[in-house]
């Protein structure tokens, strides 16, 4: 469990690092956290023949707030967003306590976490229910990606070989809008078999708006789109977030893996899209008395 | 000689070390100008290979040598195999018994994922991995056997073609009249139930240094092994060398489990390297060899059926059991029997007869893990017992009181041998003791009184037993060798070796009280082959009743030989000189006393005079151990079931258990919760996975989940004491017993808990995905 032998290089600027990036293309690949690339390097399942370590690039880690949504750098650790983002907005803060153990989440990046894309994360999913955008530079300029574009595939996204992430921005919940979350692990600190996350704003009783994500039910996250149009514009009840977990479950393409089959996660899917939109609707309600 | 330290809640003295990150585990082992190690493993179940290249290898940066089969011809010997039937066995059943051996190297063939084809040294282990992967082999895959029972079958693929079959060991048993019994009966219950392939996982995994000292012709070797001597052996026949010459060290070792208890290839290719060489060579197992190369263990299937009366005595058990061997038959009866052995346990019941078959298939060799057989054979009745209370509509507590063996009642002879051949009769204990204490513990009758009610909110919450009595502490022997030095401080030699039981405690324990000595004089050093000349290894809850009287016998013979030369120092009568506290004294005369130092001094001769005594203040004692000694235990899990996804919560875990007088009680106490954890590992999480080509799907520990400590309930203990009579500690053996009953008392709580659904589990691990498919099933 020796990585295969590969070229290191540490840049200090994002320009140098697309210069690497431009110059090896897909015999790149980027270090940030190394959480989840360093097993596949030890597992000679990634073997790139440079690697672009842009750790010590000046200016990815900041977290700070503007016109309403958090603008977190790639670099900034899930330990340190965590704790910085200070109620601001709660779903965030239970999803990154999810991911892994804290071991991981001091080393783990945010941006790491997006790019790597995996269908089961946290951050992903929650970064497509609010509706977020993922900053990249490449030479050839700036693009803002809106989430529900950027996830392609399993570990596939829309960015190009030569192009890095540089930000993710999350649109900060308006107030009184109640959040829910819900996953099922095997095991404390586990990737998701399934996980559902929702947001839900209510005006005069009534679901003013409705979002809803899935993870680890597919290719990538999904947006429950089905159960936002079920839930928009009605009264909330028990049997209405049934109807809206439904239809939205029945949407789904879920996969199949060693731990769970693709019936038990359209299933459980359905399951905790009820319980993150009932909390999601309980907490919305709280908050407007 | 007072006992002042046996039974003390004595701190573990070797954690300062670990907790500060200073063990001395197998890596840590640096010699100069090491070479490292890395091996090709075969990626096919089964194939036979037709060429191999290893040309690129050879040249490739940094690599001294590339060694296959044909390389190292002359060094190939089979490797070790165990468990032919000891003599008291062999005259009562008639085994069918085939075991082929393994050789380091692949020859022509490779029977499982992950057997060694090819070694490579290098200067760096990364380069010898790179190096590994040039080389180049011509397989021809071959036809697979993976399914225990299919492979059982005639025209299954063969594993060991000389055979003509897959069965390794096959016998059939039989007690009492199991056929009066069951056309006697009111009710039968059969089920089928499954007990998965897992692992003992130890964090540490196994690994070799090997130096070679060519002047001396001498071999030193540091081997993350429960058992140097073993591997001490194996090497002296395989490299020609004598014993004295081969010197294994087993250095900390962070965990083992039985994983480390086998004979593997890699303890004689790191060491034949070395030879060939002449130069010192390391490997350290990886966790992706680990998972593939290290043992595995469990996996059996039992078709059960119990005859009872419809107040729930049991009448009868018949089962037909089958044990995945993996591609060797390494162990021979010692899994099959064990299983048989124990799986009446506390029950009483007068007929029985099984069926056994042990089966080899494509999959990585399966050696005993804590428990070995047993956490199977007690999943296989506690499941069968609870599904007959069930059907009677009788409490599984009640049953249970129904059916266990009496204290009265023992010693209770089982009228069959046990696995060393000896008669298999229940020493001491209390088993409705236990039950009783473990009810009461997990508050079982106010558990039952807040069900319904929990039930009619929606929370699923039950609670499961299960009970089982373990021969622990098989011999025949263990060696001990005390000595004291000039300064009067006592060094302890054991072929017991420390895998994280604290043995340098608990033996020091014994040692400081049976010669009077403080703890502090005490050290103990475990595994050395060159510290005592004969030993047997830790494994099967064996050492603390081994080692521990080992001890205490040589501690004895170093007694007398200080008091003797006090006596002359002191001018008194031996009969009238005691040591305590490590100073010797005239009984009486408290101003008499001189430290152990002075004693040791005063025998050295100098050239004025003769020692007081001669200064051979040694000993060396190998306590016979003939048969086991039986400790008990009743487990009772409460668990919560999350209906809508499946997902199990352990909400309490309480064991009630016998291991004898006690030297330790928080080593005792760790050592069940460690137990446990493991049990609740296979009750719930861990599988290593086959898929129909044998290709392992459980590669590494993303896949295969281990128990961590989050997921584990507050672990609550009661101690029973109920001295051996076979030992004259009063010892048993305590290693393995907290990993055999929790799949079985968790899967019986699940099911409890699920009762309103009426859901049959019949195969571990209970997975949310399995579980939830089981409710929906039946909803
Ligand atoms: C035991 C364990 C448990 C875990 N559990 C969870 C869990 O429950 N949930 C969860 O979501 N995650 C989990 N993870 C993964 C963890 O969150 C990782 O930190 C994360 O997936 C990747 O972030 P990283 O910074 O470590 O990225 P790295 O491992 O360094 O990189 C991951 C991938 O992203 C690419 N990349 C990284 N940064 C950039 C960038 N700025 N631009 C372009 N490409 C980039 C890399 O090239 C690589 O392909 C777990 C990891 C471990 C080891």
């Amino acid at each position: 469990m020796k990585p295969a032998p590969f070229e290191y290089v540490d840049p200090r600027t994002v320009d140098e690092a697309l210069d690497h990036l431009h110059r090896h293309g897909e015999e790149a690949k980027v270090l940030a956290g190394g959480q989840s690339l360093a097993p596949m390097l030890n597992f000679r399942l990634a073997r790139p023949a440079v690697l672009v370590d842009i750790n010590r690039v000046a200016g990815l880690d900041g977290v700070t707030e503007t016109n309403g949504a958090l603008r977190v750098g790639t670099l900034v650790r899930q330990r340190h967003l965590e704790r910085a983002i200070d109620g601001r907005f709660p779903l965030l803060a239970a999803g990154l306590k999810l991911i892994g153990h804290t071991a991981i989440r001091v080393r783990g990046t945010v941006g790491g976490s997006i790019a790597h894309a995996d269908p089961a994360a946290e951050l992903p999913a929650l970064l497509a229910c609010c509706d977020g955008v993922i900053l990249t530079r490449g030479r050839r300029g700036e693009r803002s990606i809106a989430a529900a574009e950027f996830f392609v595939g399993p570990l596939m996204t829309a960015l190009a070989p030569d192009e890095l992430v540089v930000e993710t921005r999350w649109p900060l919940p308006a107030p009184g809008t109640g959040w829910g979350l819900h996953e099922v692990a095997r095991r404390h600190g586990d990737f998701a078999l399934v996980g559902a996350a929702a947001l839900v704003a209510l005006s005069d009783g009534q679901v003013r708006s409705a979002r809803v994500a899935v993870f680890g039910c597919g290719a990538t996250p999904t947006r429950a789109a089905a159960a936002e149009a079920t839930l928009e514009g009605r009264v909330p009840t028990v049997a209405l977030i049934d109807d809206a977990a439904r239809a939205a479950a029945s949407k789904l393409d879920p996969h199949a893996d060693l731990h769970a089959s693709a019936e038990y996660r359209r299933r459980v899917a359905r399951t905790l899209m009820t319980r993150a939109l009932s909390d999601a609707i309980s907490r919305a309600s709280g908050s407007a008395r | 000689m007072g006992a002042k330290y046996f039974g003390a809640a004595v701190r573990r003295r070797e954690d300062p070390r670990f907790l500060r990150g200073e063990g001395r585990y197998l890596d840590d082992v640096k010699v100069a100008g090491l070479l490292h190690a890395a091996f090709l493993r075969a990626p096919y179940a089964h194939a036979a290979i037709r060429a191999i290249r290893t040309e690129r290898a050879r040249s490739a940066p940094g690599v001294v040598a590339v060694f296959t089969f044909a390389d190292l011809e002359t060094w190939m010997k089979p490797l070790p195999l165990f468990g032919a039937p000891p003599p008291g066995l062999a005259a009562a059943i008639a085994f069918e018994i085939r075991q082929a051996p393994q050789f380091a190297l692949c020859r022509d063939r490779a029977r499982y994922v992950g057997e060694i084809v090819a070694m490579v040294v290098a200067d760096s282990r990364a380069r010898a991995e790179d190096a590994a992967e040039a080389i180049e082999v011509d397989w021809e895959p071959l036809p697979v056997a993976t399914d225990m029972r299919q492979a059982a079958e005639a025209g299954a693929p063969l594993v060991h073609e000389a055979w003509g079959t897959n069965v390794g060991v096959a016998f059939t048993h039989a007690i009492g009249n199991v056929e009066a019994a069951f056309a006697g009966a009111d009710v039968v219950m059969s089920e089928t139930f499954h007990i998965q392939r897992y692992v003992g996982m130890p964090l540490e995994s196994r690994g070799a240094v090997a130096v070679w000292d060519r002047r001396d012709g001498a071999l030193t070797t540091w081997n993350s092994t429960q058992v140097s001597h073993f591997v001490q052996q194996g090497l002296a026949s395989a490299l020609g060398l004598p014993h004295h010459k081969v010197r294994v060290i087993a250095p900390d070792l962070g965990g083992g489990f039985g994983t480390k208890a086998s004979g593997y290839p890699e303890d004689h290719l790191v060491p034949i390297a070395a030879i060939v060489l002449g130069r010192p060579v390391k490997w350290v197992e990886d966790r992706r060899e680990h998972m593939m190369s290290a043992a595995h263990a469990r996996h059996q299937i039992h078709a059960i059926s119990l005859a009872a009366r419809r107040d729930g005595t049991i009448l009868g058990l018949r089962d037909r059991i089958w044990l995945d061997l993996g591609a060797y038959n390494v162990w021979g009866i010692v899994l099959p029997y064990n299983t048989v052995a124990h799986l009446i346990g506390p029950h009483r019941i007068r007929n029985m007869r099984v069926d056994v078959q042990a089966v080899t298939t494509h999959k990585t060799p399966n050696a005993p893990y804590r428990g070995a057989g047993r956490p199977e054979t007690v999943f296989a009745m506690d499941r069968a017992v609870d599904r007959l209370a069930r059907e009677l509509k009788i409490d599984p507590a009640e049953i249970r009181r129904r059916n266990y063996i009496r204290a009265d009642e023992l010693p209770y002879d089982f009228g069959m041998p046990y696995r060393d051949g000896n008669p298999l009769v229940y020493d001491s204990g209390d088993f409705p003791a236990a039950l009783e204490a473990a009810l009461k513990a997990a508050d079982y009758d106010e558990f039952r009184r807040g069900q319904a009610a929990l039930r009619a909110r929606g929370v699923y919450r039950g609670i499961g037993i299960s009970g089982y009595v373990e021969g622990t502490a098989i011999g025949p022997f263990e060696g001990a060798t005390v000595k004291v030095d000039l300064g009067g401080r006592v060094l302890v030699a054991t072929g017991a070796v420390n895998s994280g039981q604290g043995h340098e405690t608990s033996f020091a324990q014994v040692c400081a009280d049976a010669l009077g000595v403080p703890l502090e004089h005490v050290t103990v050093v475990g595994g050395d082959t060159a510290g005592v000349p004969f030993g047997v290894g830790t494994f099967a809850s064996r050492s603390g009743v081994t080692a521990g009287n080992s001890i205490a016998d040589a501690c004895h013979q170093v007694r007398a030989k200080l008091v003797k030369a006090a006596a002359a120092l002191l001018e008194a009568a031996p009969g009238d000189v005691d040591i305590e506290d490590g100073q010797a004294f005239v009984r009486g005369v408290p101003a008499s006393a001189v430290p152990l130092a002075r004693v040791v001094q005063a025998s050295i001769p100098t050239f004025a005079k003769p020692g007081v005594a001669s200064p051979d203040f040694e000993a060396t004692a190998y306590h016979h151990v003939p048969t086991v000694t039986f400790a008990s235990a009743v487990h009772v899990a409460q668990v919560e079931v999350d209906v809508g996804t499946g997902h199990v919560t352990l909400l309490r875990y309480v064991v009630a258990h016998d291991c004898g007088k006690v030297i330790n009680p928080l080593i005792v106490d760790g050592q069940v919760h460690g137990g446990v954890a493991q049990g609740v590992g296979g009750a719930l999480y861990e599988e290593m996975v086959y898929d129909e080509q044998g290709q392992l799907l459980t590669g590494s520990l993303m896949d295969y989940l281990v128990p961590t400590a989050m997921e584990l309930p507050p672990l609550e203990t009661v101690h029973l004491e109920f001295p051996s009579p076979r030992n004259p500690l009063g010892m048993k053996g305590l290693g393995e017993g907290g990993a055999i009953s929790p799949p079985a008392a968790i899967a019986n709580a699940i099911e409890d808990a699920l009762q309103p659904f009426g859901v049959d589990i019949t195969a571990t691990p209970v997975s949310p995905a399995r579980l939830l498919a089981l409710i929906r099933e039946t909803a």
